[in-house]
């Protein structure tokens, strides 16, 4: 299932939390804050994208289906 | 307030444990109560206390209750907390959104994943050192002393910048600071800190190095973003959270395992638990067992109104044993997805070393009972000594032999 994932870097404070859950899908920069990994814009089929953006703490990721 | 006629009578917050690994008994009517219940304050004051998980992850993300002690109504667990002077703004954990969002986003990078990550070698290294050190003058050991403090004290102020030789003082006036038997020594050990890590700033003025404090001196410091006051308070809060917690959780998951020796057999035969492992201890420990707000505006919880000026606590140990989320909440089984726990809080105050702490523990833990396979309590169980409810939940001391 293609996923749209979308990531509120305003709100989000770089905890990781997705990047911990869902490492396949979700990244951080250099500057800490979340980022999806090139080539799974649309979460690759990770069964863990849901969970990722539950696991995050101030709700920057949203996730709908295509 | 609304009505809460169906709420048992209030309950003294906090109480100490009788296990160090279970909250109260004292707390079983909390538990009963969700999301949530009625406590007592030790001045008589009622407060709110969330006890519901879902409630908790809702409340804690919510902008209507304020981290801001110098509010009034904050909630104070103790009389000294309560009788502390108060002439200095708070930082990070003791201020609200917009102010906290720019602090947090100072100190992000250093604390990521992939940070943790890098660090994880030089944890290692750090780890042996102690249990050589360990290994080479005993048995038997004192752990609280000689592994489970000093690591992450070590780790901490290698991240930070700041020299370990100095750790005695710092370790001492941390104790103080979080455990001072009067307002005026926690008073005291504040200001003795913060003349500490004020020098340190002068010095790294001159001349920098490479931690997290050299980068706020020569980047947050240099550019007016901060002022020397909150750069020595950030470094102050860095440090005493940095060291306090972890080694509590060194110590206390320690003894948790050494009573659950099928678990640590387990854990033992099989290292892929080791995270899994982690944050469960994490949800059962909750050693951070109560966190404070105060509500700006009124927010209705399932039909109860908290009204604006409401103290409100959560209950990390009762959140964390929420039965509608973890069957079974009071056993040790990492088997249970314990994801989701509220151990290092949520919302935008959610613990900043989160990541490195975990780091910690998955190599602490396992590289102590892989070093030393025979590890066990050197004198019996309950006559060891751990800390009371009004501070962060973890052992005083841990007399092992092997």
């Amino acid at each position: 299932m293609r996923l749209h994932i979308d990531i509120d870097k305003d709100v989000c404070i770089g905890a990781g939390q997705c990047a911990l859950t869902a490492p396949e899908v979700f990244t951080q920069d250099d500057d800490g804050f979340s980022t999806l990994v090139p080539g799974r814009e649309d979460g690759g089929g990770d069964p863990l994208v849901r969970e990722a953006a539950r696991a995050c703490p101030v709700g920057a990721i949203a996730v709908a289906e295509e | 307030m609304t009505d809460v006629t169906h709420l048992s009578k209030p309950v003294a917050f906090p109480q100490s444990r009788t296990c160090p690994y279970h909250p109260p008994a004292a707390y079983d009517p909390l538990r009963a109560d969700r999301p949530l219940a009625r406590v007592t304050l030790y001045d008589g004051r009622p407060v709110w206390l969330v006890s519901g998980h879902a409630a908790a992850r809702s409340l804690l993300a919510d902008p209507r209750l304020s981290s801001d002690r110098n509010r009034p109504g904050f909630p104070m667990t103790t009389a000294r907390f309560a009788a502390l002077r108060r002439d200095r703004r708070p930082i990070l954990l003791g201020v609200d959104d917009p102010e906290h969002h720019v602090q947090r986003r100072m100190l992000v990078p250093s604390f990521t994943l992939k940070r943790a990550a890098e660090l994880r070698p030089r944890i290692r290294r750090v780890v042996d050192e102690r249990l050589d050190a360990m290994i080479e003058q005993g048995p038997p050991a004192e752990l609280v002393g000689a592994f489970a403090l000093p690591v992450p004290s070590m780790v901490i102020c290698e991240l930070l910048g700041v020299p370990y030789a100095d750790h005695e003082f710092f370790e001492e006036q941390s104790r103080r600071l979080l455990r001072g038997r009067t307002a005026e020594e926690m008073e005291d050990a504040r200001d003795r800190f913060m003349e500490y890590i004020e020098e340190l700033v002068d010095r790294k003025q001159k001349e920098r190095g490479t931690g997290v404090l050299d980068d706020l001196v020569h980047e947050q410091l240099a550019s007016g973003a901060l002022d020397r006051t909150e750069v020595a308070l950030l470094a102050l809060i860095l440090l005493v959270a940095g060291h306090e917690t972890t080694a509590n959780m060194i110590s206390l998951g320690t003894f948790t395992l050494l009573r659950h020796p099928e678990r640590l057999a387990e854990l033992r035969s099989d290292p892929s638990l080791v995270p899994a492992a982690v944050d469960e201890l994490l949800r059962l420990l909750s050693i951070a067992d109560g966190m404070l707000r105060v509500a700006t505006e009124d927010i209705e919880v399932d039909g109860t109104v908290i009204r604006a000026g409401d103290g409100v606590v959560f209950g990390t140990s009762v959140i964390n044993r929420d039965e509608d989320v973890y069957a079974e909440p009071d056993s040790l089984d990492w088997h249970r997805p314990a994801r989701h726990h509220v151990a290092f809080g949520f919302g935008i105050h959610q613990c900043l070393g989160q990541n490195l702490a975990r780091a910690e523990l998955e190599i602490a833990l396992p590289a102590l009972f892989e070093r030393l396979p025979g590890l066990r309590l050197a004198v019996p169980a309950e006559d060891i000594p751990f800390k009371d409810g009004e501070t962060i939940q973890g052992m005083l001391e841990l007399p092992v032999t092997w």
